[in-house]
């Protein structure tokens, strides 16, 4: 039985605790409207370029002429598996689900006697994922000192990704992100970048001029594509987990003040024991005089 | 016809206009274009370049670098991977441009080296124009 000192300094720390996960959902929250807003604003390009590169590559196809990023290598032996996490933790199954979805498929991959390299964005994933799977890793990219998630960050990862396949060093480069669906719903997504693969039969874009001509065209869109869908994923991911995190830390807030409300009926039990306690003792006295 | 069609630059980022147009001045990568309302379909990639705007507020310029245009008979979308209203390009912005260009230049593979030293050349180009 823990004596009444004890029991008011653990209502005091839960207290504190709850005004601790309080502020961070709300610093959650107002940060939240931030990533979506990006989200959602940068929608219009990613859509456009989806879908004008979906044209090119409907009609240029699968010919010899095709870009390498379209067309692949011909071989899927080396797999590079992007791992996009948090850079911090406190925001409920967020990282885990990712890291969960990554390991399945790398399983899966090594059981099937492929090669696969780990790349991972985010501090959180590489934690999560380098104890079993370090000598695979090939590198990280650190967001910690980025503030606001620009298109830069996300052009210097393609260009990484681009660099890497450039040289030979993987066949099928995968995204693995959290897809931003509501505020208490992320869905971990796999993307396929390398080679491009685009959802959804492309209605050739019938009708168009092409000035220079298609698979030029479609050669220099195609970099700038994977780095448009890093951009997506990323900012995704950003929403995912201010999302995921305004959750968590509302469940936290309502579980804190549940417990506050045990401990005090508790404190007030023991409270009336020992006043109980003390006036039977007193009648006691009195009586045996 | 309408005298005028739905103009909209975009960057990955956001929308950076939306108006309707009366002309678009583009920098093409095979040359310079003036798309007006009922122009031919056409998908052209960009130069760096000085984009300019005619619509019923006046004449406004852009400076675009990277992306691609797509004009039909009623709308032109530019989709520029870096945007910015011309009054808006200081000569700090300028020189990160024309060193990036430069860097993307020294580290070019070799089939590459042409197009590295056309960027850089249209980028050291738009600097000029703009005055800076």
């Amino acid at each position: 039985m823990p004596s009444l000192k004890d029991l008011k300094n653990r209502i005091a720390s839960v207290k504190n605790t709850r005004k601790i996960t309080k502020a961070m959902q709300m610093v959650s929250a107002a940060k939240l409207r931030r990533a979506q807003d990006a989200a959602v604003a940068a929608r219009p390009y990613a859509e456009r370029m989806t879908a004008v590169m979906a044209g090119l590559a409907a009609s240029v196809g699968a010919s010899d002429g095709a870009p390498r990023l379209l067309r692949g290598t011909g071989s899927d032996q080396t797999h590079l598996l992007v791992v996009m996490t948090a850079e911090r933790g406190l925001c409920g199954g967020f990282n885990s689900t990712i890291v969960r979805l990554a390991r399945a498929r790398i399983n899966e991959l090594l059981a099937a006697g492929k090669t696969v390299k780990i790349l991972t964005v985010g501090k959180k994933g590489r934690e999560q994922l380098k104890r079993e799977y370090g000598r695979h890793f090939v590198g990280h990219v650190d967001l910690t000192e980025v503030k606001r998630m620009g298109y830069d960050t996300a052009r210097a990862i393609a260009h990484d990704i681009l660099g890497r396949f450039e040289a030979g060093e993987f066949d099928v480069a995968t995204l693995y992100y959290n897809r931003f669906q509501s505020v208490i719903a992320q869905i971990p997504t796999p993307r396929q970048i390398i080679p491009a693969a685009f959802e959804g039969a492309a209605q050739a874009a019938a009708g168009y001029d092409y000035e220079p001509g298609e698979e030029a065209i479609l050669a220099d869109l195609l970099p700038r594509g994977v780095a448009t869908q890093v951009f997506t994923a990323l900012l995704e991911n950003g929403a995912s987990e201010q999302g995921a995190r305004m959750s968590a830390m509302d469940s936290a807030t309502r579980n804190a003040g549940e417990m506050i409300d045990k401990l005090t009926i508790q404190y007030n039990r023991s409270r009336q024991a020992a006043i109980t306690k003390e006036l039977i003792e007193i009648i006691s006295g009195a009586e045996a005089l | 016809m309408a005298d005028t069609m739905q103009f909209d630059l975009v960057s990955p980022e956001r929308r950076l206009a939306s108006v309707a147009a009366r002309e678009v001045r583009i920098p093409g990568a095979d040359g310079d274009l003036t798309a007006m309302p009922g122009h031919a379909a056409l998908i052209t990639t960009l130069r760096p370049g000085i984009l300019t705007v005619v619509s019923a507020e006046g004449t406004a310029d852009y400076a675009v670098t990277g992306g691609f245009a797509e004009i039909s008979a009623d709308a032109v979308t530019v989709l520029a991977e870096r945007g910015l209203p011309k009054a808006e390009v200081t000569s700090a912005i300028m020189a990160a441009l024309v060193a990036d260009a430069r860097a993307a230049r020294a580290a070019a593979p070799h089939h590459m080296v042409d197009e590295a030293v056309k960027l850089l050349a249209d980028m050291e180009a738009l600097g000029t124009q703009i005055g800076l």
